[in-house]
């Protein structure tokens, strides 16, 4: 394992206390365990998620302590996706578990134009709630380790969120099955395992609300998913060696925005530095940048700044991964030209 | 049933008479897309399902079957005409409308789509205990079974053992592409073998076969049989939609067999059995006609969408 790849791994490290039981998967399957408890109009629909509990185990147990409501689909992610929005406009809450994020795109059409129109077009709005398990982790390459989520947040008619931690991944799940709206949840699979938290907390907020994650007052980095712990990571080094003092915002929900909250931070600090995982054409990094600069560019001290992947497929090889994907590294040298400016 | 069906056959003509000369006239924006030739085999399925209790996700050609379903004629005047006072407000418009709420879903264009939707609803049922003699069903034409939504949705339901019934209308041509270019199997008939489904092969242009083999195949649904598969061979009696003249059509198929109309042969089998008197079907078609009329003056008189008071708001409870 080379520097780069072992320093990614570090942070997580510390999280492996004993005490610390509940990961980020966990969180998942007990909310969705939750949620078939206390709301009959749920189930849950997906490859392998029944006796197998699903290619990460979320739904482990499920199908046993809830049977006929755990669900084994066929390999045909347009019709797991048009039977939810059917279920949902017949009054049910439907959770589908695309296997990976990246399968998803054989449901585009009916995420994008079925589940997504049809409020407008009907007034009937289409509560389902799809799980991508999303982003890289080491060696899954080009097929199994896509962020989806500004693809989806594109269209409108679609709330879209990417919890980034433990009792996010719990409340953001429980919220977003009770969201009359079509919701695309984006879990990240790095963190299935590596995210430990000793229990799950609530802190109030709900969907389409941002978090301070790290407060600061020389620049601000929003993000979310995964790169929140990547941001921290980077924000603690360069506190550590030089003093600056960063502001972290975990967006939480990437569609709608919480503009308040990114405008809020960008006011303190005067510069801004938009991260995330997926790839740099477009997507969430350059509608942060947009809206700051077109709401608030009197606030800024410094061109807005972006770090994304690099443009290509996602590598196999965790030495290529490591580098594809935005790293402490890469962030700390984006944030001293920042701070430089 | 027969006189149920014709009526609601009849009255799909016409109206979609009506639409292609509003549609001539510049007073439809957008497209009209006819069901010339599929009323027999439209209406006899809508003829079958009961609103209320049953699923109906009709397609491009089916307002014989929305009618027959129980579509008030109003509700297509004001889609294709604009009206704000319709079920999609302006929003959406033509063929693309629904109530869901009462079991009739609004297509997307997108073909096949609404295969493994009506599976859905029919899954929820089951899930609720409430599946007990409900039956969904969808229409399809030759060119949608092309598509993956098809195949992933029928074999979806055929795995579920879902109540589904779906009629593919072959009408010759999707758009203007022939059979010959969209499928390689001897009859689309097959397919249903390779689901581990009932096919039901019918003679759309004949009335009387329409209502037997909708019956038999709604009937096989309902008692619980699993999806049925119908595949209707006939031919779309005017292009895909009124701007387009059908050229490509040969004159050798429109004067054979499926080039009959279906209204023609439906209105003498009608009197030959002696379900209606001609007489009957001229009353009909005479009050079906100054209904039919009524309706789309109103919808030219009512409101449009303002785009000042329109509500730009795509999703039902806005979190910002």
């Amino acid at each position: 394992m080379d520097g780069g790849l072992a320093s990614l791994f570090e942070a997580f490290d510390l999280n492996t206390a004993q005490s610390m039981s509940i990961t980020y998967v966990d969180a998942i399957l007990q909310a969705q365990e939750t949620l078939l408890r206390e709301d009959p109009r749920v189930f849950l629909y997906g490859q392998d998620i029944s006796r197998f509990g699903g290619a990460f185990k979320a739904t482990k147990g499920l199908a046993e302590a809830f049977p006929g409501r755990v669900l084994d689909s066929p390999i045909s992610e347009d019709a797991m996706a048009g039977v939810a929005i059917g279920a949902a406009i017949e009054g049910m809450r439907p959770i589908v578990e695309m296997q990976f994020a990246d399968f998803s795109s054989i449901a585009f059409n009916q995420l994008v134009n079925h589940a997504g129109t049809h409020f407008y077009r009907t007034g009937v709005p289409v509560p389902i709630t799809i799980r991508l398990p999303s982003g890289g982790t080491p060696g899954s390459g080009p097929f199994h380790s896509q962020s989806m989520e500004a693809i989806y947040a594109h269209y409108p008619g679609l709330v879209v969120v990417t919890p980034a931690t433990v009792s996010d991944a719990y409340h953001m799940l429980i919220q977003a099955v009770a969201h009359d709206d079509p919701v695309i949840y984006c879990e990240h699979k790095f963190l299935y395992r590596w995210l430990k938290s000793p229990s799950i907390q609530d802190d109030g907020l709900s969907l389409g609300q941002a978090r301070i994650t790290r407060p600061g007052k020389h620049a601000t980095i929003v993000t979310y998913s995964a790169m929140v712990h990547e941001a921290v990571r980077a924000a603690d080094r360069l506190q550590a060696e030089s003093g600056w003092e960063i502001e972290v915002v975990d967006l939480r929900t990437v569609k709608p925005i919480d503009m308040d909250t990114v405008l809020a931070s960008v006011a303190r600090t005067g510069r801004l530095l938009a991260l995330g995982e997926a790839f740099p054409w477009g997507g969430v990094t350059a509608e942060i940048v947009a809206r700051v600069a077109g709401e608030g560019f009197h606030l800024l001290d410094a061109p807005p700044a972006r770090l994304n992947s690099r443009d290509t497929p996602v590598p196999y090889h965790p030495n290529l991964w490591a580098a594809h994907r935005p790293t402490p590294e890469t962030i700390c040298l984006a944030m001293r030209e920042l701070l430089s400016f | 049933m027969a006189r149920k069906v014709f009526r609601a056959m009849l009255e799909a003509r016409i109206l979609e008479m009506k639409l292609s000369s509003l549609y001539k006239a510049g007073k439809i924006v957008g497209g009209v897309y006819l069901g010339k030739g599929q009323e027999a085999v439209s209406a006899s399925l809508g003829a079958q399902l009961e609103m209320g209790r049953d699923f109906f996700a009709p397609l491009i050609r089916d307002q014989g079957g929305r009618t027959a379903f129980g579509e008030e004629v109003i509700d297509c005047a004001r889609t294709y005409l604009g009206s704000v006072l319709g079920p999609m407000r302006g929003r959406d418009g033509n063929i693309h409308r629904g109530r869901p709420q009462q079991g009739m879903f609004a297509m997307i264009s997108h073909l096949g789509a609404a295969v493994p939707v009506v599976a859905g609803a029919l899954l929820a049922k089951r899930l609720k205990g409430e599946l007990e003699g409900v039956v969904g069903a969808t229409c399809i034409g030759d060119g949608a079974t092309s598509t993956g939504a098809f195949h992933e949705g029928l074999n979806t339901a055929a795995v579920e053992r879902l109540p589904l019934v779906v009629v593919v209308a072959n009408n010759q041509f999707a758009y203007s592409t022939p059979n010959d270019r969209q499928f390689a199997c001897a009859d689309l008939l097959d397919r249903a073998k390779g689901y581990g489904v009932d096919g039901h092969d019918l003679d759309g242009t004949d009335f009387l076969q329409c209502l037997r083999v909708m019956s038999e195949a709604v009937g096989r649904a309902r008692a619980g049989h699993g999806p049925q598969m119908v595949v209707a061979r006939l031919l779309r009696l005017t292009g895909h939609g009124e701007h387009d003249d059908g050229s490509y059509v040969p004159d050798t198929l429109r004067a054979g067999h499926l080039g009959r109309d279906c209204m023609d042969v439906a209105a003498a089998q009608i009197v030959e059995c002696g379900y209606a008197t001609t007489a009957e079907i001229e009353a009909w078609r005479e009050e079906t006609g100054e209904r039919v009329q009524a309706a789309l003056a109103a919808a030219q008189q009512e409101p449009k969408p303002d785009p000042w008071t329109e509500v730009w708001q795509a999703c039902s409870k806005p979190l910002i």
